[in-house]
């Protein structure tokens, strides 16, 4: 076995052991950081894939700013294992019997697949100078059009996120 | 033994219906949440997959802005969340269903 198929056992074990971690933790802390780990484990299977850009932007914008995000929101509500809520034990094997047939159907649909092999060549389209290349000549709109996006998103989150002023008038009314 | 596609497909397969199985099992709406956003990134793995094994660049920047798209979600969902919560006082999801009311 070479590097490559040792570094993608590992990646994957860790990935999958650490969604695992997301769903089952009790604390929703632990959760955020087991998805970290997730996102980190992702992000090296993009490294041994030789999509450099994608594996940074993956840590930065993923583990280190959604992720911190969600971290502020869990810590201002102040949510730990004693509040946590719980499904019934019967809606969670009905959801992880759902969640099991839906991962049967979908292989079944793909297991005929021809099987290529990945690491045939190490290939430079990963590298950012070639996605620059791409990105600015044939989807420059939709660049522009994110930035749009992000504008209207945060106009939206701050419209969303301000506490409501109070109403004197009904107070008096009454 | 080396790694084929079929790998990969099985690799993000897995991912996304651990994600799906969270999503269906937890009542926290963040951890919910959560699991939309380990969704999107196994079709993220699947798409750098496929785009290396054709050699094309338009599955990566298709990637990127799957990302774009998902830290605007974010923003947005986490910001309706906080809203409910300070009326309501909890992210459980049976209490929020009831809002309707």
């Amino acid at each position: 076995m070479n590097l490559y198929d040792t570094l993608f056992w590992f990646l994957s074990a860790v990935a999958v052991g650490c969604a695992l971690g997301v769903i089952l933790s009790r604390n929703p802390v632990n959760s955020v950081l087991f998805l970290i780990a997730t996102f980190f484990a992702i992000s090296g299977h993009y490294f041994i894939m030789n999509a450099q850009f994608l594996a940074i932007v993956n840590i930065i914008v993923y583990a280190g700013a959604i992720m911190v995000l969600f971290l502020f929101v869990i810590m201002l509500m102040n949510l730990n294992a004693d509040v946590e809520p719980q499904k019934g034990q019967l809606i969670q094997v009905a959801g992880v019997i759902s969640g099991g047939v839906l991962f049967l159907v979908l292989i079944a649909a793909v297991h005929k697949a021809s099987p290529m092999p990945v690491d045939k060549q190490s290939i430079d389209i990963g590298l950012i100078n070639n996605l620059g290349k791409v990105l600015f000549k044939e989807y420059v709109l939709p660049f522009e059009i994110s930035s749009v996006l992000f504008l209207s998103a945060m106009i939206g989150a701050v419209v969303i996120g301000k506490k409501e002023p109070a109403l004197p008038a009904e107070g008096e009314a009454q | 033994m080396p790694v084929y596609s079929t790998h990969y497909l099985f690799l993000s397969l897995l991912l996304f219906s651990i994600g799906i199985m969270g999503a269906l099992m937890r009542r926290n709406a963040i951890i919910i949440f959560m699991c939309i956003e380990l969704m999107l990134n196994s079709v993220n793995l699947l798409l750098v997959a496929f785009s290396k094994m054709y050699v094309d660049i338009n599955a990566q920047l298709f990637v990127f802005f799957i990302m774009v798209v998902a830290a605007a979600e974010v923003a947005v969902g986490l910001a309706v969340i906080v809203m409910m919560y300070r009326k309501v006082h909890s992210v459980d999801i049976n209490i929020l269903n009831r809002l309707k009311h």
